[in-house]
């Protein structure tokens, strides 16, 4: 009973992630949550820690992994990116956890990632990302652009007959580095460049009404237009409530956002919104037992009876999962040992389907786009046939289009160049 | 058993006699195999459905394409049931009945299967329902509907367009439908008597038509349309610059409403106060507070958080002032320091006690969409209404400052304090109620900003670095000078924004005030005479 009582008590002061130096054989797992619960990103990283915290709630219910209980340490990043380095290295160094879910912009990511490659930790990152990284130590369990803005534009162009294109973002990585993947794209495609429009808006703007009269007057040159949002955060409120007040309606110049979901969408009255679109690899209202099985365990989880899902959650649930299926595959809950057995493993996702982990560290997910719909929720409109497998260099970019990522013996290597045969050897190498 | 037979024999005459009252409603079998089909087709197959059930003459046929429209007509999925969603929030959805429009209470929605719809969808409906509004008696109602056909007119709607024009009783209504009508001749047919029709247009279909046109092989055809565009886009022009320079005084009087406070608590008084975008904060939550208080009327719980949002911010600033800023008089760099704790610790309270997330404040219904000027110029409510706001604050600051007896005193300390004591005014509890007056004020821009932001524990953060430079730019002291200073920043940012992008206008507005202190280093209105200090 003794173990129990420690889980038990762990749980209760998880705030304080208080460690214990329990020496039996059967410790638990140590699970640590790297989620900002202050500061701007507390919006969206803090329901991913409860999740985290129910999955793992779940999973004791059902009796651990191996006879093991799982035991979350929760360390609070602030929004600080300097400072995940610093928790990452708390959590690997002092806490010793076995694997850690967390991160969401990818300058955290960045900022932990060679902390997680030194002390051989494993990361599982659940969000969205530009790509052009592969890790060895990293589970990319969001979408590469190929899984989420590609198919969003071929939508787009061939469903919608969309012939202009307004690429707006937020002034940081993410956008950019997507923006440049999405512009070659279209000039492949044989868009001109006087039909693009790039527009970059900093963290936060809330002044959107030269922006959005500019879109207007771009998308009444005669052709049909269409913005391709990646703009991040809580900036995006004010941007809607704009095309609102200003009459773009999503017949006329529709939106299709990369970071705009439920959660996103609970903040404000979508009447006005209704028919804008949003690409992921899951929303909420998708018709399946599986899904609905996990909204109803999050409205109790979190006694809210309005609480929304969201792909990142979904991210979080697959990537647990995973782990979970890797360890018991593996035997043991041993790094390396976890890191070789889990390519390949399969765990159902929440759209009716199967997702994978591939060589690449990256997984198969459907894409979905959808439509917003007046009670902040979407619709699905379109989705891809089967499931689209990440990939992490984009073939859209000249410095990546001959690499390929294969984690498993021996090629061994995050950015093998297929022209020249030779592995680049670090985890990232520069695009440009 | 005659009679029924005779009165069932009526009833039969009667319907064949009125065909009309036949058809008013379809049997419900057919009305379920319509539905069905809706349910049961591909997008691009849902489009004759809706025509078929538009052309199926049933009154309910409105009530079902508005639902399917709304994405609230459904089918239950065991019985195939088909229902209208009442209301779609949570796990469980209020239903009726499509057919009987019985209500059967709520189901879970699990159960339910949405029949869904996409844009272009959306877009037929549209057309559909404007074909039928133009008969409708409303004149709104006709009105929107032209417009809403401008661009979308069919063919078989094109030659009953001239009938429908000439029956028409507004003027309003018959230009509209005249444009409309224009735009399908000038697009379809290359009529070049319609070019005229659409000369001077600012509608985007109308010029979509014409620019087509101007590529047209006919050259006459082509040379009209250019000219007519010639015209318009001069027309155009002015509009631009008028929506310039309306975005730019929008921008200018939130930044007026959020610097005002501080030209009086920073400007007029000398204390350097970094919680004062908190205060800006308080008076935001406030508003969110009185909504939540008064559920369902957000139009009246923002009238109250006007006076509610100075209180509060007021009376928190008074605490800020006793407990902390009235100990470090004449001490700017520890004061600070020390209002810069005061903010985090603001901060850090909201987001305990209340969340981290933003909250939602309602737009009232009055205070959404825009006010059309022509079709290319429309301002958009929340905004006018805050440039309102903003002005009426200001007069009210200036009258306070310069009428009454608060604003003399107040006067009288900032110049001279020992003077003014010795001429026996309470110079402390002239400190308390002129400090609560400036942060009353933010309060006041916080209610103000909850329209047009986000509110959540960073909103003061990102209007802390601007009020300062309003501020300072204005001339410290000077309420006139922020009044101005505002405006102008504001038009200046807006006039750079669309050639060199929100960030670089940001940074280039910066440099500008940069080097306009190093040559006026006292503002654009410097203090004079004695009151100029040093």
């Amino acid at each position: 009973m003794s173990i129990k009582k420690h889980v038990k008590l762990g749980l209760s002061a998880l705030a304080l992630s208080i460690s214990f130096n329990s020496v039996a054989a059967e410790d638990p797992i140590k699970v640590g949550i790297l989620h900002s619960l202050s500061g701007t990103m507390a919006i969206s990283e803090s329901t991913l820690k409860d999740t985290m915290l129910m999955l793992i709630e779940k999973q004791n219910e059902a009796g651990g992994v191996l006879g093991r209980q799982l035991e979350p340490v929760v360390v609070d990043p602030a929004s600080n990116w300097p400072l995940f380095a610093e928790k990452a290295r708390e959590l690997l160094a002092k806490e010793e956890v076995d694997v850690i879910f967390g991160n969401w912009t990818s300058v955290s990511r960045k900022s932990v990632l060679p902390v997680v490659e030194e002390l051989n930790g494993l990361l599982f990152y659940p969000v969205q990302y530009e790509g052009e990284e592969s890790s060895e130590n990293v589970f990319y369990t969001g979408a590469a652009p190929n899984q989420q803005a590609i198919p969003a534009v071929d939508y787009l162009m061939n469903d919608i007959g969309v012939e202009r294109w307004v690429l707006a973002g937020t002034d940081y990585v993410y956008p950019r580095t997507t923006n440049k993947i999405l512009e070659t794209y279209l000039k492949d495609k044989g868009v001109a460049a006087d039909d693009i429009m790039i527009n970059y808006t900093p963290f936060g703007h809330s002044n959107w009404q030269a922006i959005v009269s500019d879109i207007k007057t771009f998308g009444n040159a005669g052709k049909k237009t269409a913005v391709v949002s990646t703009i991040n955060g809580d900036a995006n409120v004010p941007f809607y409530r704009e095309l609102g007040n200003q009459g773009i309606d999503a017949a006329d110049i529709p939106v299709v956002a990369f970071s705009v979901g439920e959660q996103e969408l609970s903040g404000i009255d979508t009447g006005p919104l209704v028919g804008h679109l949003a690409a992921w690899n899951y929303f909420m209202s998708v018709d399946n037992d599986a899904n609905y099985d996990f909204i109803d365990a999050w409205v109790e989880y979190t006694g809210n009876e309005e609480a929304v899902t969201n792909d990142p959650m979904e991210a979080h649930y697959i990537g647990f999962n995973m782990y979970i299926e890797a360890v018991k595959k593996a035997g043991t809950a041993d790094v390396d040992a976890v890191k070789d057995a889990i390519i390949g493993v399969s765990v159902p996702n929440l759209t009716g389907g199967y997702a994978t982990m591939m060589p690449n560290h990256h997984i198969t997910k459907p894409v979905l786009i959808g439509e917003i719909q007046d009670n902040g929720q979407f619709s699905v409109v379109w989705e891809t046939p089967s499931t689209v497998a990440g990939d992490a260099w984009s073939d859209f970019l000249p410095g990546s289009k001959d690499l390929i990522s294969d984690w498993r013996k021996p090629l061994f290597c995050g950015n093998f160049n297929v022209v020249s045969g030779t592995c680049g050897g670090k985890s990232e190498v520069a695009a440009e | 058993m005659g009679i029924y037979r005779l009165l069932s024999h009526l009833l039969l005459a009667c319907c064949l006699l009125w065909p009309g009252l036949a058809l008013a409603q379809v049997e419900d079998t057919e009305a379920q195999q319509l539905l069905t089909a809706l349910a049961d087709s591909s997008f691009s197959e849902k489009k004759t459905v809706i025509n078929r059930i538009a052309g199926s003459g049933d009154d309910r046929a409105r009530y079902w394409l508005e639902s399917f429209g709304a994405n609230k007509l459904g089918r239950i999925e065991d019985s195939g049931q088909f229902i209208i969603v009442l209301s779609n929030r949570g796990r469980n959805w209020t239903v009726e009945d499509a057919l009987t429009k019985e209500n059967l209470g709520e189901i879970s929605r699990r159960d339910i299967d949405t029949i869904r719809v996409n844009n272009a969808l959306r877009n037929e409906l549209e057309g559909i329902l404007s074909v039928i509004d133009l008969k409708s008696p409303n004149e709104d109602q006709r009105l929107s509907a032209a417009r809403a056909l401008k661009g979308s007119v069919s063919g078989t709607l094109a030659e009953r367009l001239p009938t429908l024009i000439d029956e028409e009783q507004s003027a309003d209504v018959q230009a509209a439908l005249t444009e409309a009508l224009a735009i399908y001749q000038v697009e379809e047919q290359g009529d070049i008597t319609a070019v005229a029709t659409l000369s001077g247009s600012l509608n985007s279909e109308a010029r979509a038509a014409l620019q087509q046109a101007m590529r047209s092989d006919d050259p006459a055809l082509a040379a009209a349309a250019t000219k007519a565009m010639e015209s318009i886009e001069q027309k155009l022009k002015l509009n631009r610059a008028a929506e310039t320079l309306y975005f730019g005084l929008s921008l200018g009087s939130v930044l007026v409403l959020a610097a005002i406070g501080l030209a009086i608590t920073f400007g007029v008084m000398g204390v350097i106060n970094m919680a004062h975008g908190e205060l800006i904060m308080l008076g935001a939550y406030t508003t969110w507070g009185m909504q939540q208080l008064l559920p369902g009327q957000p139009g009246l719980a923002l009238m109250l958080s006007i006076p509610a949002g100075f209180l509060v911010s007021a009376l928190a600033g008074i605490a800020i002032e006793r407990t902390v800023i009235q100990h470090l008089k004449g001490r700017p760099l520890e004061t600070l320091l020390a209002t810069f704790g005061v903010s985090l610790i603001l901060q850090q309270l909201v987001r305990t006690v209340i969340s981290p997330l933003n909250r939602t404040v309602i737009t009232p219904d009055w205070m959404s969409g825009s006010v059309m000027i022509n079709e290319a110029l429309s301002l958009t409510l929340n905004r006018l209404y805050v440039i309102g706001f903003a002005l009426v604050v200001f007069a009210g600051l200036m009258l306070i400052m310069r009428k009454t007896r608060l604003g003399l005193d107040v006067r009288a300390v900032t110049q001279n304090r020992a003077m003014a004591r010795s001429m026996g005014i309470k110079a402390t509890k002239v400190d308390i109620l002129t400090f609560g007056l400036g942060s009353g004020v933010a309060g006041l821009a916080g209610v103000a900003l909850s329209q047009i932001t986000n509110v959540g524990p960073n909103l003061g953060q990102s209007y802390i670095i601007d009020s300062f430079m309003v501020v300072v730019f204005g001339g410290v002291g000077n309420l006139w000078g922020t009044l101005l200073a505002g405006l102008s920043l504001g038009t200046i940012n807006q006039l750079l924004e669309p050639w060199a992008g929100a960030v670089l206008a940001k940074i280039l507005v910066l440099v500008l005030i940069i080097l306009f202190i190093q040559k006026r280093p006292r503002g654009l209105f410097p203090q004079k005479g004695r009151a100029a200090e040093g």
